[in-house]
C-alpha cells in the first residue's frame, strides 16, 4: 500500500465512523475540524485505525499531529 | 440429646441452622437487591447482579457515583442478595468509565483556594474520599462471587481501577485502557497500580503509568489484562454467558478458590494513597486540573 492509498483508506475509514464525506475530506486540512471531532473521538478513531491497520501507535505520537497526512505516516512506520 | 438424633436427622438440623444464618442478614433489614440510582443501578436477574453504569458524559466517578457505589458494596457485604456472580457494565455510548470526576475534584481544590485553606487542608478531604473508595473497590475485589466487567469504549484512570476490582475482564473491540493520572501530576489513586501489578507485573504497570498512553482491547488481550476480547457490543451477552457458567459451581468452593487466587495487596494499596495524597498537595495538580477543566480545546488533552 503506498502513501496515497493508505492517505485514502485512512480517510474513508474517519469519514465512516463520523458519518461525513469521504471526498470533502482534505489529507493536509486539520481532521479534528474537518470530521468536528473532540479528543474521545479522536480515541475512537484511533482504535479503528490500529484494528484496520493492525498496527499499535501510541497517543503520545499523535501530539501536535493533526492532519490525515501526519496520520498517514505514523501508521506508516509501523506497517 | 442431639448426638442420640438418627445421623440423617443430624445433618438435615445441620443444614437448616446454616440455610437460616446464611438467610438472617437479609431477613435484618440487609440493603435490598434493587436500586435505581442517579449513576447507577443495580438489579438481581437470575442468579447474577447485574449493575449498570449511567451516568454522563462517561460515568466519571465523583461524590454522587462513590455514595451509590458504597450502596452496592453493602449489598455485597450483606451477601448479595444471593446472587452468584456480579457483572458491571455500562450503557453509556462513550465506555465504561472515564475515571474520576475531574471537574468535581479541581471544584473542591478551588473553593478551598477561595476559602484560603491550604493545599494541604485540600488534600485532607481528597484522603477522606479516597478511603472510602478504596473501602467500596476492596469490598468488590473480595466479593466471594465471580465478578466480571464488561467493557466497551472509555476504560480510562478511575474506570480502569474499578474494572481491575473484577475477577474477569470482558472487552469489545472499542474498549481502550489507560492510566492518564501522571498527565496531571498524579498517580492513580483508587487502587489501580497495586491491582495491575497484582494480575500482570510491574512491566505492564510502568509502560502504562509513565507514558499515560492507552491500549486497544487488542493489546489488552495480548497481554492477558482481558479473559475475552469479543466484537463490538457483545460484552455484556457474553458476560451474562461467562456469569451463568461461574454460577454453576458450588459457591463455597468459588469463594475458596478466589481468596486463594486474588488475595488483595493491602500493604501495596495503602502506600499508594500516602502518595496520591502526598501528590495532590503538589502546585502542579492545581494546575493541570485548571488546565484540563477550562481549555476548550479539541485536542487531546496533552501537557
Amino acid at each position: 500500500m503506498n502513501k496515497t492509498e493508505l492517505i485514502d483508506r485512512l480517510m474513508e475509514l474517519a469519514a465512516k465512523r463520523f458519518d461525513k464525506d469521504a471526498e470533502a475530506l482534505d489529507p493536509q486540512g486539520d481532521f479534528f475540524e474537518l470530521l468536528g471531532i473532540d479528543s474521545f473521538q479522536a480515541m475512537e478513531l484511533l482504535t479503528d485505525l490500529e484494528e484496520a491497520f493492525d498496527v499499535e501507535i501510541p497517543d503520545y505520537e499523535l501530539q501536535g499531529v493533526n492532519t490525515f497526512l501526519g496520520l498517514a505516516e505514523i501508521i506508516e512506520r509501523r506497517l | 440429646m442431639r448426638s442420640r438424633l438418627p445421623w440423617q436427622a443430624r445433618l438435615l438440623a445441620r443444614r437448616l441452622e446454616g440455610s437460616i444464618r446464611e438467610r438472617l442478614p437479609r431477613l435484618e433489614g440487609s440493603p435490598p437487591a434493587h436500586f435505581e440510582g442517579e449513576a447507577l443501578s443495580y438489579r438481581l436477574e437470575g442468579e447474577t447482579l447485574e449493575v449498570c453504569l449511567h451516568r454522563g458524559p462517561c460515568n466519571e466517578i465523583g461524590t454522587t457515583t462513590l455514595e451509590e457505589l458504597e450502596q452496592l458494596a453493602a449489598l455485597l457485604r450483606a451477601g448479595a442478595g444471593g446472587a452468584r456472580a456480579m457483572i458491571l457494565h455500562s450503557t453509556e455510548p462513550k465506555g465504561f468509565c472515564a475515571g474520576a470526576d475531574l471537574r468535581e475534584l479541581q471544584a473542591g481544590l478551588g473553593l478551598h483556594r477561595e476559602r484560603g485553606s491550604s493545599r494541604w487542608v485540600a488534600a485532607g478531604q481528597v484522603r477522606g474520599f479516597i478511603d472510602r473508595i478504596h473501602a467500596v473497590f476492596d469490598t468488590i475485589d473480595m466479593a466471594p462471587i465471580t465478578t466480571i466487567a464488561a467493557l466497551h469504549g472509555f476504560c480510562f484512570g478511575g474506570g480502569f481501577e474499578l474494572a481491575l476490582c473484577c475477577d474477569l475482564r470482558i472487552a469489545d473491540k472499542s474498549t481502550r485502557f489507560a492510566f492518564p493520572e501522571l498527565r496531571l501530576g498524579l498517580v492513580p489513586g483508587f487502587g489501580g497500580i497495586p491491582r495491575l501489578a497484582r494480575d500482570l507485573g510491574n512491566g505492564v504497570v510502568r509502560d502504562l503509568l509513565l507514558t499515560g498512553r492507552s491500549l486497544s482491547a487488542k493489546r489488552a488481550h495480548e497481554v492477558g489484562l482481558i479473559s475475552q476480547l469479543v466484537g463490538r457490543g457483545e460484552s455484556l451477552r457474553v458476560a451474562r454467558l461467562v456469569a451463568e457458567q461461574a454460577a454453576r459451581f458450588d459457591p463455597r468452593t468459588t469463594a475458596a478458590a478466589k481468596r486463594f487466587a486474588k488475595p488483595l495487596p493491602r500493604e501495596a494499596l495503602e502506600r499508594e494513597k500516602d502518595l496520591f495524597i502526598e501528590l495532590m498537595a503538589s502546585p502542579v495538580v492545581e494546575a493541570a486540573l485548571r488546565k484540563f477543566v477550562e481549555s476548550d480545546d479539541l485536542r487531546p488533552y496533552l501537557p
